[in-house]
């Protein structure tokens, strides 16, 4: 679906339509005309529901509403030292169906909030639910008691409250904000945040835009969840079958699928919640909406593209162009040249292209488990569209992805020769070896598996990307442009295991979920401490620390790249040195949200806080 | 007024204490931040240490805010991240029979509630013909323990109708998945008047395709006495096996076609035959399987 009314005449808001400021449509002038794109889908519908244009495009701010000629610093944007954002309920609609959104100031995504590293933010929430909410400021450098966590940072915002965050920018880059409170970021409630550096950027450009991926479903977050406690695989429609056996289209044999029956393990469990029930959004716009944002040709277009999904990490191309990443997380990195990289949940990545022809070319977010993808155009003009690539085949999961390396074969697929599957059969492989887990582990039912010979993955491709013809980013393809200011080595060395039982949906770090009062992860302030995080089951675990940038470990020493979000491959360990310098009180937690919310969630400790003796 | 003087209150506090972390923080903007730990170049390579260097407050944030309010998120935020109780009902089989005596009715249900390792779970089956009374219900109301990764413990009582009396047991069970994705349970039960019988299922879903599923199901019963007065002799007393073929329109709504054969075993199969009662048929159904 996409056809395009390009011409549509606009230039007033309805009357007795109250927009926020932020909220009213956007115009473009092209030529000497002011127009408007619409879907004709949605105009039609929004002419006929009597809200007019203004209603339709309201639902989102400017810079994420299709024809977005690009975002700059002097572009319309929530901007300066004092910011107001309001949290509350919005229809949301995705062709002809219309759900109920958490959002801020009424769009989804929230506003793009534009900030310049060195100014003081004093950024105002409001809260008009009827339950309490919370801002937390994605990879922002901040006072603990700024950070958004109800629980640990604050008490969180209650229903007719207004909080104010007030806090200085001593950062650049693309981040992200969303609410902590509950799963209030699945239905909604994130928005981009972008600081631009107090001096020169050193990534030159023409012309940027905001790519913020999602996953949208009708059905309430906690339903999403009762249903995953009540049958794991609820949401997957992509697992092995007889006919999928017969055909062969299931690549597995019929032995292979008989050693994953045994184990209990679903080589096609790659994701919780898929296609089956999201639609995958780019800047709130559904596959159907073509989001276009506009180049001309020979530019240099920075695409800050953020994955504030709940559940879905993607596969980012663009067909035809190649993708230079400029910056991760935030942080500067050298430019790296690729062709498709994956987007755990949380984590950022700016990357330049460089379109020289007069054509459009798509913007592909592939889930990882290839249930759905969000699309969305670059055109040097509106109506354009690029071809839509169909969706890859799932992948199969491996040996590797449990955890067992095999000797450094090619574990493309099991049945290798040297593997000895009987041994296997007679438990010689055990999966759930107690020796190889911290004395500490608590192995208990919510223990599904050990990872019997972690590897560290960091240099391969990542989950099902293994065998694509071009190229694809890696972790260790990350180097950090300006050298790491902490030059200790690391004073200690800390293990986290990443746990889990697929079974019941049960997610913990070292075996113990949040809710069993677990011991807090002890820092002394300013120490350097190498932590490894060992992945024991077979799902990625995007694991985000609040406050801090770590370096990742990936053999750039001195230039490791610095991270707030790392995905821990199924199967696999990184390690990462932390520098421990923001005293106070900070979440660490697995991304995914449902993961977070069944308990693979810690508080991190940090003392001694400013001013109180040890 | 309360309310709001209880968020003035850690507003002013908010407003008041973040004062020196302002200094500190724009004093690391504007000059690169020293190192404090320049003279520790010589640190040993990394070791796996047990040093706990906790120390100073608990919560931080409690000296930001009221920490009567901090505790009562402190409390949420627990419940919320993995405290989150749930529920399901799991209706297996809803279905109708067809055998050369006419058309019986017959259920198996089941659900819970309550957290990852502790549950109330509940499950009640039954059937008859529907031209005769019913000829067995039961409800069993059960506490179920995660013990291992794969299986509950469960213990509670079954109270049963069965050839035209009430009954009551003691139930102790097991249920789980088992290596190769077989759904099994186990358990035993002790009746009022100290009859001890015992109930072994398993089935298994063979994915035809994404939507179409086979499931063939067994079920075992045994008595470890005679029991007269419902014509139960010791030993496996009865089996069931059924083969169903469901579709999927979605997890939650599942119609199915089968075939069902059940026969009584052993001794109990000699009571019966005395008594001239069947002692086998086969069943044709038709039914549906929802998830709540």
């Amino acid at each position: 679906m996409r056809d395009w009314l390009t011409s549509c005449v606009f230039e007033m808001t309805p009357p007795g339509l109250d927009l926020p400021a932020m909220g009213r449509c956007r115009t473009i002038r092209l030529g000497k005309e002011i127009i408007v794109s619409l879907q004709r889908r949605t105009l039609l519908k929004a002419i006929a529901s009597g809200a007019g244009i203004a209603g339709a495009q309201a639902l989102f701010p400017a810079w994420a509403q299709t024809g977005s000629r690009g975002i700059a610093p002097t572009l319309a944007t929530l901007a300066g030292p004092d910011i107001a954002l309001t949290v509350g309920h919005s229809p949301f609609s995705i062709g002809d169906r219309t759900g109920h959104a958490v959002t801020v100031n009424g769009t989804l995504p929230a506003p793009l909030l534009r900030l310049r590293e060195g100014q003081r933010a004093r950024i105002s929430v409001t809260n008009t639910l009827d339950e309490d909410t919370s801002i937390h400021w994605h990879g922002i450098l901040l006072p603990f008691q700024m950070d958004g966590v109800p629980g640990i940072s604050f008490p969180g915002i209650r229903p007719s409250e207004t909080f104010v965050y007030d806090f200085p920018v001593r950062q650049a880059g693309t981040y992200w904000y969303h609410s902590h409170s509950g799963l209030q970021e699945a239905m909604g409630h994130f928005g981009p945040l972008i600081i631009d550096p107090a001096g020169a950027d050193p990534v030159a450009y023409d012309r940027e835009h905001v790519i913020v991926l999602s996953d949208w479903s009708f059905v309430h977050p906690h339903e999403i969840l009762r249903r995953l406690k009540a049958s794991p695989g609820y949401f997957n429609q992509q697992r092995t079958t007889v006919a999928g056996l017969l055909s062969g289209e299931d690549r597995m044999s019929a032995e292979e699928r008989r050693m994953w029956a045994q184990m209990r393990m679903d080589p096609r469990d790659i994701s919780d919640v898929t296609g089956s029930t999201y639609t995958y959004l780019v800047n709130g716009h559904g596959p159907d909406d073509n989001w276009t944002g506009l180049f001309e040709p020979g530019e240099r277009v920075r695409l800050r593209i953020i994955n504030a999904s709940a559940m879905t990490n993607f596969n980012v191309r663009i067909p035809g162009l190649a993708m230079t990443v400029v910056q991760a997380d935030g942080e500067n990195v050298r430019p790296v040249e690729t062709d498709e990289f994956q987007i755990a949940i949380a984590e950022t990545y700016d990357v330049i292209v460089s379109p020289r022809e007069d054509r459009a070319y798509t913007i592909v977010s592939e889930a990882v488990d290839r249930s759905g993808m969000g699309l969305a155009t670059i055109a040097p003009r509106l109506g354009m569209n690029a071809e839509i690539p169909p969706l890859r085949q799932v992948p199969n999961l491996t040996m590797r992805d449990m955890g067992m390396d095999m000797g450094g074969m090619d574990m493309g697929g099991m049945s290798m020769e040297g593997m000895d599957h009987g041994s296997m059969d007679h438990g010689a492989m055990n999966m759930r070896d107690r020796s190889l887990a911290p004395p500490t582990m608590a192995v208990g039912v919510g223990v599904q598996t050990i990872s019997p010979m972690p590897e560290n993955r960091l240099a391969e491709r990542p989950l099902g990307l293994e065998n694509e013809p071009h190229r694809v980013l890696v972790y260790t393809d990350l180097v950090a442009l300006n050298p790491n200011t902490d030059t200790r080595p690391p004073s200690r060395t800390l293990e986290i295991h990443l746990t889990g039982n697929m079974e019941r949906f049960m997610w913990g770090f070292d075996g113990r979920r949040f809710s069993e009062i677990v011991e807090p992860i002890r820092f002394e302030r300013d120490e350097r401490v190498r932590v490894t995080l060992v992945n024991d089951t077979m799902m990625q675990h995007p694991i985000h620390l609040h406050g801090h940038f770590f370096e990742l470990v990936n053999g750039h020493a001195g230039n490791q790249p610095l991270k707030h979000t790392v995905n821990v491959a199924p199967g696999g360990r990184l390690s990462f040195d932390l520098t421990a310098d923001a005293p106070g009180d900070w979440a660490f937690h697995c991304h995914m949200l449902m993961h977070m919310h069944s308990g693979m969630f810690n508080v991190v400790t940090i003392r001694p806080l400013d001013g109180v003796a040890s | 007024m309360k309310m709001i003087a209880a968020f003035v209150t850690p507003l002013v506090l908010a407003a008041a204490m973040p004062a020196a972390a302002q200094d500190h923080a724009a004093h690391e903007v504007q000059t690169p931040t020293p190192d404090p730990h320049a003279g520790h170049e010589a640190t040993p390579p990394p070791q796996p240490a047990q040093i706990n260097p906790g120390n100073g407050q608990a919560n931080a944030a409690d000296l930001y805010f009221d920490p009567a309010l901090m505790a009562r998120a402190r409390e949420q935020l627990m419940t919320e991240n993995g405290g989150m109780r749930t529920s399901a009902i799991i209706v297996e089989r809803l279905e109708v029979g067809f055998d050369d005596d006419g058309e019986t009715y017959d259920w198996h249900a089941q659900g819970w509630y309550g957290g990852d390792v502790n549950r109330f779970w509940w499950k009640s089956e039954g059937e008859g013909a529907f031209e005769n009374e019913i000829e067995h219900a039961e409800l069993q109301l059960l506490y179920s323990r995660a013990v291992t990764p794969y299986f509950d413990l469960q213990a509670g009582v079954r109270q049963s109708y069965l050839e035209g009396e009430d009954r009551t047991d003691l139930v102790l069970g097991v249920q789980g998945l088992a290596p190769y994705w077989f759904e099994v349970g186990a358990a035993a039960f002790v009746s009022a008047e100290g009859d001890v019988t015992a109930r072994a299922e398993a089935e298994y879903d063979l994915r035809l395709t994404q939507k179409l599923i086979l499931q063939p199901a067994a079920e075992l019963n045994f008595a470890a006495q005679d029991i007269p007065d419902l014509d139960i002799g010791a030993g496996l007393t009865d089996a069931t096996f059924g083969v169903r073929l469901r579709y999927e329109f979605s997890r939650r709504f599942a119609p199915y076609v089968g075939v069902e054969w059940t026969s009584a075993i052993g001794e109990t199969r000699d009571i019966r035959e005395a008594l001239g009662a069947d002692t086998q048929s086969t069943r044709a159904v038709i039914g549906l399987r929802a998830l709540f």
